[in-house]
């Protein structure tokens, strides 16, 4: 169950083309999973942006001087991710977390290729710590367009069984993208599951691929939210159910991790003429 | 009048909430807080009820529910603005029959105070969908909602046509059970709110919910396209409260009598007290929510306190203050224990 917390923030530091945030965030972290998110309040209490941000949780810090705290990863796409960058030691912050369904874990000592675009990483450093902890293999493919938009290269290498950089202009590692690779990587290390966090589009290609080489896909989302808890609609997407019918599901409670196989990548942005409740075609 | 008493609860935390009595009614619903949720931002309540006891507010306002299953509009169905933002959901939901299987069933169970909204794509649907829930249990309330914006033909907008919005108000007062109460969510986007509101009273809505969102739309500079795959959306938050809160004070005038739950970008006690003096019987917190999960509550307490710092004894005596206060043309001073006169 969601906490609303007043939390303060401990640090803020840039990192490449992100900042992180380390929050105290009281009751949340021995409740996070890998592959939970927050939102963040932006603005304060007399704010004129209203709504709040989500962000992946990165790591968490379940004791300490702090009670308890977290790091998030921010990306600075406007005036709400400038505001939480320009936040400094002490100043409040405004945490609802953690939300959203994580990642599943398997069951058996099984390989597992994680894969993530840009700060889509961030989630991922959890996520192999605690496969590695249960005996799995967690092989690492991290991949941005340049060099300073991969996040935690140094870091994940602490937690991973092997790391794969992939930068489109080759200012580190392959030159390309990370699904130029995957492919390779799953065979090679034999992976029973494919974990992903990233743009729709890399989604999409790494449930693609994960299908063709027989594995399970584990694919975290990234559709723009108003409430982030579950009551505003906003964030749809059309997702196949276990009864084989599409239905436009909110990503932030039934996401944001899904069976890669189960959305319908190609349909996202639309409603399908054969989702559930879809506008009857004129003349049928 | 009765002079009130106004004690004091004991300490809850840091905020003293005042004993006051917050009891009102919308018509023959009575409701023992006078903060409900808005339709379209708290779903069923179910998530909300994690935040905070969904039971302390007035009442839970579903999400406007259909007859059929509906998938809504394509994405992207958001957009923020100062103050607010636009929303195109296009009135997403799982339809009557499962609405009351699973939504009503549990909001029963739970012991909420529900008020069922209601939408339809002609007089007959809203018909058949009060037919519906004529005989489902939980219901305190239906909100009929005549004012969705984002609906695909414009001019089939109900809540803009005197004449249409009274015949879907008579279909619905003749599907639904007697005893029900029945609001009618009203649209700022008329020349005249107040030809409306007299309207549906005609046609037999027992109150009103004044307002539903404004239409707006916002054009992404990047992609010079509008933001919003329907184009156009309703506008909600803060940004609107002025217009919701004219709204209140025209129709008030017009109706004294008439119930009316008041809503637009209530942030806090303060923001919801101008709609009680500008003439609401009760009010919605909508938009808000995603902001702050737990605002509904918080905005109850807050209104409390606002009420006892003014000296009411009780919700109901503030109620159209605006209106009295303005016609004496002279403020009354209501500190606490000097207010029998009024």
């Amino acid at each position: 169950m969601p906490l609303q917390v007043k939390g303060e923030i401990l640090d803020v530091r840039r990192v490449g083309a992100y900042s992180v945030l380390s929050i105290t965030a009281p009751g949340l972290p021995e409740r996070t999973r890998p592959g939970h998110f927050v939102t963040v309040g932006m603005g304060g209490e007399e704010s004129s942006m209203v709504l709040r941000r989500a962000f992946a949780i990165h790591n968490v810090q379940e004791r300490g001087v702090y009670g308890g705290s977290m790091d998030i990863v921010v990306g600075l796409n406007g005036p709400g991710t400038r505001w939480l960058t320009e936040r400094r030691r002490h100043d409040p912050i405004d945490i609802v977390g953690p939300l959203g369904r994580p990642f599943v874990l398997p069951k058996e000592r099984v390989a597992c290729v994680l894969v993530g675009g840009g700060y889509g990483s961030a989630p991922l450093f959890m996520l192999a710590d605690q496969l590695r902890e249960r005996g799995c293999r967690a092989d690492v493919i991290l991949g941005a367009s340049s060099e300073d938009k991969l996040f935690g290269v140094l870091e994940i290498k602490r937690v991973c069984s092997t790391l794969t950089i992939t930068t489109e202009d080759g200012s580190q590692g392959l030159r390309g993208r990370v699904t130029d690779i995957l492919g390779e990587s799953i065979e090679k290390f034999d992976a029973a599951v494919v974990y992903a966090c990233g743009p729709m589009g890399m989604l999409e290609a790494v449930a693609d691929i994960a299908v063709a080489h027989r594995a399970y896909s584990q694919c975290s989302v990234e559709e723009s939210m108003a409430c982030g808890i579950g009551v505003c609609m906003t964030c749809v997407l059309p997702v196949i159910g276990d009864d084989g019918v599409t239905r436009m599901v909110r990503s932030c409670v039934e996401g944001p991790v899904f069976r890669g196989d189960r959305v319908r990548w190609e349909d996202v942005g639309t409603i399908p003429a054969d989702a559930l409740g879809a506008p009857a075609e004129a003349g049928t | 009048m009765t002079r009130a008493i106004i004690g004091r609860a004991p300490r809850q935390g840091p905020t003293e909430i005042p004993t006051i009595d917050m009891s009102t009614s919308l018509g023959n619903l009575h409701l023992l807080a006078p903060v409900l949720t808005a339709s379209g931002c708290a779903s069923s309540g179910r998530e909300l009820d994690q935040f905070f006891d969904i039971t302390l507010i007035g009442g839970i306002v579903t999400k406007s529910v259909m007859l059929h299953p509906r998938a809504g509009r394509p994405t992207p169905r958001m957009a923020e603005t100062p103050s607010g933002m636009l929303n195109s959901i296009g009135l997403q939901g799982p339809g009557v029959e499962a609405f009351i299987e699973r939504d009503l069933a549990w909001l029963d169970q739970r012991g909420v105070t529900t008020v069922v909204s209601i939408a339809g794509t002609s007089v007959d649907e809203y018909a058949r969908i009060a037919q519906k829930l004529r005989n489902a249990s939980g219901i305190s309330a239906i909100e009929v909602n005549i004012s969705c914006p984002n609906v695909d033909a414009r001019d089939q907008v109900f809540a803009c046509d005197p004449d249409a919005a009274g015949h879907v108000v008579q279909a619905v007062r003749r599907h639904s059970d007697p005893r029900t109460p029945i609001l009618v969510k009203l649209s700022p986007d008329v020349t005249d709110i107040t030809e409306i509101a007299q309207s549906v009273a005609r046609s037999g809505a027992h109150g009103l919910s004044v307002i539903n969102t404004a239409l707006g739309m916002v054009i992404d500079v990047d992609t010079m396209r509008p933001k919003l795959a329907g184009v156009t959306g309703g506008l909600s938050g803060p940004a609107i409260r002025p217009i919701a809160v004219r709204c209140v004070w025209q129709i008030r005038k017009v109706l004294p009598d008439i119930p009316i739950l008041g809503m637009g970008g209530i942030r806090t006690g303060l923001d919801a007290l101008q709609f009680i003096l500008a003439g609401a019987n009760a009010v919605s917190v909508g938009t808000m929510v995603f902001n702050d999960p737990s605002a509904p509550l918080r905005v109850q307490n807050e209104l409390a306190l606002a009420l006892h710092e003014r000296g009411f004894g009780s919700l109901r005596e503030a109620v159209s203050y605006a209106h009295r206060a303005h016609a004496d043309g002279s403020v009354v001073d209501l500190r606490p224990g000097d207010h029998e006169d009024s």
